[in-house]
């Protein structure tokens, strides 16, 4: 299936959780946020959260700013 | 000579926002510094404990062991203040700010700043209130970026705002404070805590705003974009000092004539 990675389209097995997508990017444990479809996946619910096609998925952190 | 360290002034009362107190009247960006070293740095230096950041998103297949803001700004020693910088929409603004929690573990004190335009950067009040209201109902607490307006602020006050924070220019200006009355009467007219956010370009403006009587100043770019950054936040630590020890002190009125500081009286001559 195919998804929507901060904008970017990408390939992710059929059934794939958000713990599994943040793993692939080699993210895990990093301080981040997920948000599919424009609503929080909070953190206790990645491991069960699965993606499906087409999903618009954005990985978030804290940088610079004012 | 008297020994400053004997002279006992009355203590003044420190920054509170929403509950929780500060000793720090400076709040400071982390953004344009030249990398993380010279950030965390330059924050050391500026002694404030309320630090912005921006919420962007992840550089997909970049270098994952990259430093974090956040191990240099570590919100255990900090309060995080994420901002919202970058929105044009009150749905943005929100959407931000929810990511934001998520991203602090729950941590719900915002910077909300929804913009008007790319060259002023101007707020875009109408949009600002749409998302204080939201974001107040959903349970953040707000720190708004505002225009000077007094019933604006006014407004966002009786909405449940826990801190009003007019530009005293627009961002990255650094143009100082341009209406120092307007500051004024929001300052007067509010029970919560009034900031000056944006505008200030160096030590003076930072004095002025605390010499109207401001709880407290937000600033990056006067920092980050000095000659020598660290330095410049030591300015600024020093500048918000002087300007509270002197309106707590409360200027001398100003008057169009000399008068002379030494006596007529016993001259010789």
């Amino acid at each position: 299936m195919q998804i929507q990675l901060n904008g970017e389209t990408i390939e992710l097995p059929a059934g794939s959780t958000v713990a599994v997508l943040i793993e692939k990017l080699a993210l895990a444990g990093k301080r981040l946020a997920v948000e599919v479809n424009e609503d929080i996946v909070p953190r206790s619910q990645h491991p069960e959260f699965i993606l499906d096609d087409g999903d618009r998925v954005e990985v978030v952190h804290a940088i610079g700013g004012g | 000579m008297t020994d400053s360290a004997d002279i006992q002034l009355p203590e003044d009362k420190p920054l509170e926002i929403a509950g929780r107190v500060y000793q720090s009247r400076l709040l400071v960006g982390t953004g344009k510094y030249r990398d993380l070293a010279e950030t965390g740095h330059a924050i050391e230096a500026s002694g404030a404990e309320i630090v912005t950041v921006a919420v962007r998103r992840t550089n997909i297949g970049q270098n994952p062991d990259e430093p974090n803001l956040l191990d240099v700004v570590s919100p255990d020693s900090y309060t995080i203040l994420p901002n919202t910088a970058g929105c044009y929409t009150a749905k943005d603004a929100v959407r931000t700010c929810k990511l934001a929690r998520e991203l602090l573990d729950g941590h719900d004190l915002v910077k909300l700043e929804v913009l008007g335009e790319h060259k002023t950067l101007y707020p875009n009040m109408p949009e600002t209130l749409i998302a204080a209201e939201e974001l107040i109902r959903d349970g953040f607490k707000v720190m708004v970026y505002c225009s000077d307006d007094p019933l604006l602020a006014m407004r966002l006050e009786e909405m449940g705002c826990v801190a009003i924070m007019p530009l005293g220019a627009p961002i990255g200006s650094g143009l100082g404070i341009q209406n120092r009355y307007n500051m004024r009467l929001i300052i007067e007219n509010a029970q919560v805590p009034v900031l000056v956010d944006a505008g200030v370009g160096t030590a003076s403006d930072a004095t002025i705003a605390m010499e109207l009587g401001c709880d407290g100043v937000l600033m990056n770019t006067a920092i980050a974009q000095a000659r020598d950054p660290i330095r410049m936040a030591n300015a600024m630590r020093l500048a918000i000092e002087s300007g509270r020890e002197s309106y707590l002190a409360g200027r001398m009125p100003k008057k169009l004539y000399a008068s002379a500081s030494s006596p007529i009286d016993g001259t010789f001559f």
